[in-house]
């Protein structure tokens, strides 16, 4: 691949990033979130269009106009999520689109000879006549590698394969690795594992904000250059300062658990606090925020507020005693798109406007247009439909609808995502202007600069459980950060 | 001055439209002369007659029996006698009963100075009187009167007009609850069975209170009884929907059955007639300015809900429960309480429409209100709700009944055959969803 580029509306995602796999290699394709692994591997996979640059394979110009085009060039992707139909065959599911003909016989002797074949070359043992939501996750993804391998892959993505896998079946998975090897399969392999980089990769190489930093051999690589090659920048002042003055603990949160994504997470933030959430993808941090919002029920665990323990079973709950989230996803999660900008306001705020039942609308609608104004909401009306309004004007009806709550403890997910420079700042310096007013403030980011940047105090996840804490902010680093968040057992820092 | 949005404004009251266009294609084919017999067209006859006669002078009055010929006739007969005329005879009856009247009047050999008829009976004088009076020549002179005609849709006589709004009210008011539940994306099957489920109980409920006899209160607990059982399904179904998770297409398809087959069972398969005709108010009543009872409580129960989708809480959950159900939740919408009150509403509604059956025909029958789920979700349908949730209007839902009760009255007005009625029935429901989808279409296209 060279020179790829690729731009979303106000985004660059790929500034002409160029990647060489040899085959019989594995290269791992590291970087942090947003970093553009995702959108390359995309590129690759024929489910973007690349605006610039061309792709090769064996000096010829590979066609990947469309998934369809990619697998026919020998590209086998393996996405996080699994493209295995749950109620067919592993046979019929390695064969599925390739049938002989629309109506013609299917050839099931053929295809379970195939298929047996596939599954001896990758040295793994797979009940093919076993329909596939009865196996277990590791083997699936042996599935999907057969799939792959079925369409005569010679080049295979894996996306952050290990996952959902145990210790035991990431051994297991990287053998397999070593056979698709010996038979001269490229594989690229992303993950945020850097351990398992070092046991499984040949090369690497690092991205950063759409930009290739460099490839190296594993050998010439630490963990810890590896992490200041994909941080490596330097924090801007861009985040409003406040003298942070910190009262009693308000809001407490003991040994939350939930199955495999939130194992006994434990903190507390105090009024007039801003507490920082970090950690890589799938760390577990929008999972706890669920939990303490009555999103998602906990197994265990108990939430206080100013000492008064909280029974929180739904949302509704939740907001009743003073908690509010704003959501990362605000389209699914935060807004009724159809409905009308006052109405979505209004939704957690009837309590306020309709004390009897009857919504008093002129009063929604003032108390709305004070919003417009402070956090300039570029609105022509509060009768317009919210999902016509831009991305950063969505979020900012989100933003109003819970300052109207008054909440006392405010979880941000991914706060100013997909919000312009400017008005960030006006949303960093609300969430100083929450904690000046003694509210407890949980602010959960993938952005180290934010985080360091807006945070008192910075709690770092991995794999569900909290792996370090960090007090002095003013001194920390984001490679100290990172490294926590790849840490697999709790430190302190 | 605020800026209308065109593009809006069809979706909004492109129904409305529909309905007007609808009317006025109705009026022009059912256009037909009209000749009036109320009391008022008594009055005027009456006063011409006076005007052009000598006072004192003999007259009869010769109306056709049925429709309003009785009241006619005693209008006339008051009128003529208050301007002075000398009625000598009222006859209201056939032809024949005209002939011998004329004869009689003939035989007595007073002169006759003018027959006041209605049109029917106008014919037949014009057509025979020459013949009757050669033989009595007492009638030769006889001038024939009827009431001045003129040119009125049947479709839009009162009548007709207020038997469109009687036909449709227990759709309609079952068309509230439906609509609620659709904008929640859900739907419910079960409504038509109800109305049978409820009739039946309503009835058995006043023979169990009262038996051959039932005095008025029977009848009220009787009616209630009904109404809060199908409420109860509702409950039950709500509670299906919400703590199973069964999608209420099939939920309300297994209870649609079982009501109807415990409304056989129940009524032995038997219509269970009521023994007290003051049932009949409800169905058969018009007691305010002549308008049926069973209109004016669609009307309030229309007002209501109205009301209550736009201006309450509960409907702005409603909507929002519809249009994104995890957003709402976590805005503290209780989901789940909401989707069993649209169920529980529905149920009860549905058990009001039964008793409003039943009242119409003063029996509880286990057969009444077959199909009626499908012309209610029509109707919905019809009136802009979207059967994907989250968007719709209760006042649409009006217009939808409406329009649907307006293309049966105006087919049947028109001599339509039944099984052509369907024809044209499928095809509006389908040219209402292309709309739908036009309109999903259309505000996709804007967002780009």
């Amino acid at each position: 691949m060279r020179g790829i580029r690729k731009s979303f509306p106000g985004v660059k995602a790929l500034k002409g990033v160029d990647l060489t796999l040899q085959s019989g290699e594995v290269l791992a394709l590291l970087g942090e979130n947003g970093a553009g692994k995702s959108t390359l591997i995309k590129v690759l996979g024929g489910a973007h269009q690349p605006d610039d640059g061309t792709i090769e394979i064996d000096g010829h110009t590979a066609n990947v106009a469309t998934p369809q085009a990619s697998q026919t060039s020998g590209i086998g992707i393996i996405y996080q999520e699994f493209n295995l139909v749950p109620f067919l065959t592993v046979r019929e599911n390695i064969f599925l689109g390739r049938e002989p003909g629309r109506f013609s016989f299917i050839p099931k002797r053929d295809e379970s000879a195939k298929a047996k074949a596939l599954f001896e070359r990758i040295g793994v043992d797979v009940p093919i006549e076993a329909e596939c939501r009865q196996l277990s996750v590791a083997q699936q993804q042996i599935v999907e590698i057969a799939k792959t391998l079925a369409q005569n892959a010679r080049i295979i993505v894996m996306d952050e394969p290990s996952a959902a896998l145990s210790p035991r079946e990431t051994k297991g998975l990287f053998e397999v690795i070593e056979e698709l090897k010996s038979h001269g399969i490229g594989i690229i392999y992303i993950s945020h594992r850097l351990d398992e980089i070092f046991e499984v990769a040949d090369r690497v190489t690092i991205l950063r904000d759409g930009e290739h930093i460099d490839t190296r051999p594993i050998a010439d690589l630490t963990r810890e250059k590896m992490i200041e090659l994909m941080v490596g920048r330097s924090l801007e002042k861009e985040f409003p300062g406040r003298d942070a003055t910190l009262g009693q603990a308000r809001f407490e949160v003991a040994n939350l658990q939930h199955g495999s994504q939130v194992r006994g997470v434990s903190f507390d933030i105090r009024a007039g606090e801003v507490l920082g959430l970090t950690g890589l993808v799938g760390a577990g941090r929008t999972e706890t925020a669920r939990l303490l919002f009555g999103a998602d029920r906990p197994e265990k665990g108990v939430i206080r507020l100013d000492g008064k323990p909280l029974k929180i079973k739904s949302p509704r709950d939740a907001i009743r005693q003073g908690i509010c989230l704003l959501t990362e996803d605000r389209k699914s999660h935060g807004l009724v798109l159809g409905q009308t900008a006052r109405e979505n306001f209004g939704l957690p705020n009837l309590g306020q406007f309709a004390p009897l039942g009857f919504i008093r609308q002129r009063e929604e609608s003032r108390e709305f247009l004070r919003y417009v104004d402070q956090i300039q909401i570029k609105i022509a009306d509060p009768e317009q439909i919210t999902g016509t309004l831009s991305g950063g004007n969505q979020q900012k009806v989100v933003l109003a609808k819970w300052l109207q709550r008054n909440a006392e403890v405010i979880i941000f997910d991914e706060p100013p995502r997909g919000i312009d420079v400017g008005a960030k700042y006006e949303i960093y310096q609300l969430i100083n202007q929450l904690a000046t007013d003694g509210k407890a403030i949980l602010m959960i980011s993938s952005e180290l600069p934010e985080v360091l940047g807006m945070s008192d105090r910075i709690l770092v996840m991995n794999e569900g459980r909290i792996t370090g804490q960090v007090t002095d902010v003013m001194n920390a680093t984001q490679e100290a950060i990172m490294r926590l968040a790849t840490q697999r057992e709790p430190i302190a820092a | 001055m605020k800026n209308i949005d065109y593009a809006k404004l069809f979706p909004d009251y492109g129904t409305l439209l529909v309905l007007l266009l609808l009317c006025i294609g109705f009026s022009a084919v059912t256009l037909e002369e009209q000749s009036p017999t109320t009391a008022n067209a008594a009055k005027r006859l009456a006063k011409r007659m006076a005007n052009e006669l000598a006072p004192g002078s003999n007259v009869i009055v010769l109306t056709r029996q049925g429709g309003d010929g009785a009241s006619f006739a005693a209008a006339l007969k008051e009128n003529l006698a208050k301007v002075g005329l000398t009625v000598a005879q009222t006859v209201v009856g056939q032809p024949a009963d005209a002939r011998k009247a004329l004869v009689k009047q003939g035989e007595t050999e007073n002169v006759l100075a003018g027959i006041a008829t209605d049109k029917h009976m106008a014919n037949f004088c014009n057509a025979n009187l020459t013949k009757i009076s050669e033989t009595h020549p007492s009638l030769a002179k006889a001038k024939v009167y009827q009431p001045q005609s003129y040119h009125w849709p049947n479709f839009l006589k009162k009548d007709n007009v207020l038997n469109i709004m009687k036909q449709i009210s227990v759709v309609a008011i079952i068309a509230i609850g439906m609509t609620m539940i659709i904008i929640t994306a859900g739907i419910d099957l079960s409504v038509g069975s109800l109305i049978a489920f409820s009739g039946v109980i309503t009835a058995l409920a006043i023979r169990g209170l009262g038996g051959d006899d039932p005095a008025l209160g029977h009848l009220w607990l009787g009616s209630l009884a009904g109404v809060l059982i199908c409420g109860l399904v509702g409950l039950f179904t709500g509670g299906l929907v919400t703590l199973f998770g069964i999608p209420a297409f099939i939920a309300t398809l297994g209870i649609m059955f079982s009501a109807r087959g415990l409304a056989f069972i129940f009524a032995e398969s038997e219509p269970i007639v009521v023994q007290n005709e003051a049932f009949g108010w409800l169905g058969r009543g018009r007691d305010i300015l002549g308008l049926p009872n069973s209109v004016i409580l669609m009307l309030i129960l229309f007002a209501i809900a109205h009301v209550l989708m736009t201006r309450t809480s509960i409907g702005r959950y409603i909507y929002a429960v519809g249009g994104n159900p995890e957003a709402a939740r976590l805005s503290g919408v209780p989901v789940k309480w909401v989707l069993v009150f649209v169920y529980t509403l529905t149920g009860l509604l549905a058990g009001l429409g039964g008793v409003m059956e039943a009242s119409l025909h003063v029996t509880g029958d286990p057969k009444a209100g077959n199909l009626v789920e499908l012309q209610v979700i029509a109707a919905v349908v019809v009136g802009g709700t979207s059967l994907a949730g989250g968007q719709g209007k209760i006042l649409g839902t009006l217009i939808g009944v409406i329009i649907i009760g307006v293309i049966r009255n105006g087919m049947n007005l028109t001599g339509v055959e039944a099984h052509m009625q369907s024809v044209v029935y499928g095809a509006v429901i389908l040219i209402a969803v292309l709309v739908d989808r036009l309109k999903a279409k259309g505000i996709r296209l804007r967002k780009h």
